[in-house]
């Protein structure tokens, strides 16, 4: 795919291709692609002079980094502690309801994501959940469905 | 007097984190002072780390000062990953000018530091905006006033690992978030090797505030052990929840009095990694160094939960974050997760926790940092305190 090529090759041109560039890199690649592709992977190492599997191996290590693919929208629903006693069940139930998908699949239009996260900072104000970079907190049912429907 | 005017007296006590201030005022200040003097104040004023060990800030800053080179590093951790904890969220939306601030101090004192970086967890990046605007705005400042530093922010991509300091140095190198040996300590060879500072969020606001009201005040707050005050945030079963910042030493009883929801019957301290305070502690108890120590989580729990499902979490939580590099934490957590499991079905007798305790205290010495050494604390406080809720 040639367009992945392009993409690489624009970002590495704007941050540089250090070493240390590599996670910011791969960041940049995920905000435009949704996930990391074995294309995008390969591209990466090549515009960067350094092996694929080191490449590979410093993405698969991050949850913010996916190497599968992914929807358009990612949910990311906090499954810790604090979270699961506020209910964090009966969310995840509406909103695999309303996606008519389980936890950890894509919507077959390509729309959602959904996954469940660690600790994402709003114990206080829980159950709360992710929607690429926004925060939805104290989330109820009805809270949690309106919130797709503004990526609907 | 209410629940809630004692929580306000008590927090209109040490207003310090959240309190506005000129911030170039204390610049200019502590720009004009020698580097020694900020060095001692901050000594003097017995500050020690906040983001969960608990170091004293002016040894950590003089190590990286004595340690000879021609560049150091200023770093600001803001990986916050630790459940329970949100209060560095709350500050750098709130008060971000002050850790930037408590940044440069640094940067004076130690010397040789032209770049300071500022490590922000992914799950925080609806606050990127806003920062680099800030960001900006502050890095100008400081060129009008012809001190050479400049902060960046290096975003996160999602692992708790990173927020331990080496993990976090790695990863800054654009490598995979696993923890280094020490020593050397980053104060010796931190990022690309040169001495580097490695401060949590809030102890660089308290750096800021040490230098504007003077360690003096500063002493006053907390006790021999637990100089000053902390920021709190509290969550689970409690009537008062959020964010509350106070003078350090309180007793557990006294807070669950304050913050619970009238049937506390333990309290997790400083997050998953942290301890378990079951009610017949609280009052034995303090807040601080001296007792338990923490990182600010405070997680209430009610008689109406099931402290196996709490530690269940916990374990859920840890294997899954084990950068898996080491052999004890990788396989303890998954082994302490199942070994729980298999006691609650009945396939193995109760006796298997103890067992199961003895194989959480070689994490505890074998684990290479400290990620899979304080596995052992959740685990062995919260089996030995409510035994009976892991078996039946
Ligand atoms: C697994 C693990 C996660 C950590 N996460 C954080 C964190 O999110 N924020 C933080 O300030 N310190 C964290 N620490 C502690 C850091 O390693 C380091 O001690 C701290 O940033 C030093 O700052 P301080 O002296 O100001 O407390 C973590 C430690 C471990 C072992
Ligand atoms: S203790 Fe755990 S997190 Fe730390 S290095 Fe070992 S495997 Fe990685
Ligand atoms: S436990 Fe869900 S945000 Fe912290």
């Amino acid at each position: 795919m040639p367009q992945i090529e392009e993409l690489v090759r624009n970002i590495v041109s704007k941050t540089g291709a250090d070493r240390e560039n590599l996670l910011p890199i791969l960041q940049e690649v995920t905000r435009h692609e949704r996930y990391l592709s074995e294309e995008a992977l390969t591209q990466i190492a090549k515009a960067m002079d350094i092996s694929c599997a080191e490449v590979y191996g410093v993405a698969s290590f991050y949850t913010f980094l996916d190497t599968v693919p992914r929807g358009q929208n990612i949910i990311r629903i906090c499954k810790t502690i604090s979270c699961y006693m506020a209910g964090k069940d009966k969310i995840v139930r509406a909103i695999e309801k309303k996606l008519r998908i389980k936890l950890g699949e894509t919507t077959p239009d390509n729309r959602f994501t959904f996954l469940a996260t660690n600790c994402i900072g709003w114990c206080h104000k829980g159950p709360a959940m992710l929607i690429n970079d926004k925060v939805y907190t104290e989330l109820t049912a009805e809270k949690a469905v309106a919130a797709l429907e503004e990526y609907l | 007097m209410t629940k809630t005017d004692i929580i306000n007296e008590h927090t209109k006590k040490v207003n310090l984190i959240f309190e506005d201030c000129n911030c170039w005022d204390i610049i200019d200040k502590v720009l004009s002072m020698p580097p020694d003097a900020v060095l001692s104040d901050i000594n003097a004023s017995g500050l020690k780390g906040r983001g969960g060990a608990g170091f004293p800030t002016g040894l950590k800053w003089k190590s990286a000062k004595e340690q000879p080179s021609n560049e150091r590093f200023v770093i600001c951790n803001a990986d916050e990953g630790e459940p329970g904890t949100f209060k560095d969220r709350q500050i750098l939306h709130e008060r971000a000018h002050k850790v930037f601030t408590g940044m440069t101090l640094c940067a004076h004192t130690i010397g040789n530091v032209s770049k300071g970086y500022l490590y922000l967890r992914a799950e925080y990046n609806d606050l990127l905006e806003r920062l680099q605007k800030d960001l900006d705005e502050f890095n100008e400042g400081l060129k009008a006033r012809n001190f050479p530093f400049t902060i960046n922010i290096i975003s996160g991509s999602g692992a708790y690992v990173c927020g331990e300091e080496t993990a976090l140095l790695d990863s800054m190198e654009g490598k995979r978030g696993e923890p280094r040996n020490k020593p050397p300590f980053p104060t010796v060879s931190g990022f690309k090797g040169k001495p580097t500072v490695i401060n949590n969020v809030e102890t660089l606001v308290y750096c800021t505030m040490i230098m504007l009201i003077g360690p003096e005040e500063f002493l006053k707050l907390g006790t021999k052990d637990s100089r000053g005050a902390k920021v709190f945030c509290i969550s689970g079963d409690a009537d008062v929840k959020g964010i509350y910042e106070l003078e350090l030493g309180m007793k557990v009883d006294e807070f669950v009095e304050l913050f619970g929801d009238g049937d506390t019957k333990a309290v997790q301290v400083g997050g998953s990694s942290g301890h378990c305070v079951p009610r017949k502690k609280f009052s034995e108890t303090f807040l601080g160094f001296e007792g338990v120590p923490t990182g600010g989580s405070m997680m209430l729990f009610n008689s109406s939960r099931s402290m196996y499902h709490v530690l269940h979490n916990y374990l859920e939580f840890f294997q899954e974050e084990s950068c898996g590099l080491c052999t004890p934490c990788r396989i303890g957590c998954q082994q302490l997760l199942r070994g729980i499991e298999a006691v609650k079905r009945g396939e193995k007798p109760s006796t298997y926790l103890d067992e199961l305790i003895a194989m959480a205290r070689t994490m505890r010495i074998a684990s290479k940092c400290g990620l899979g050494q304080s596995v052992p604390n959740p685990f062995i406080s919260i089996v030995e305190n409510f035994r009976e809720e892991i078996i039946y």
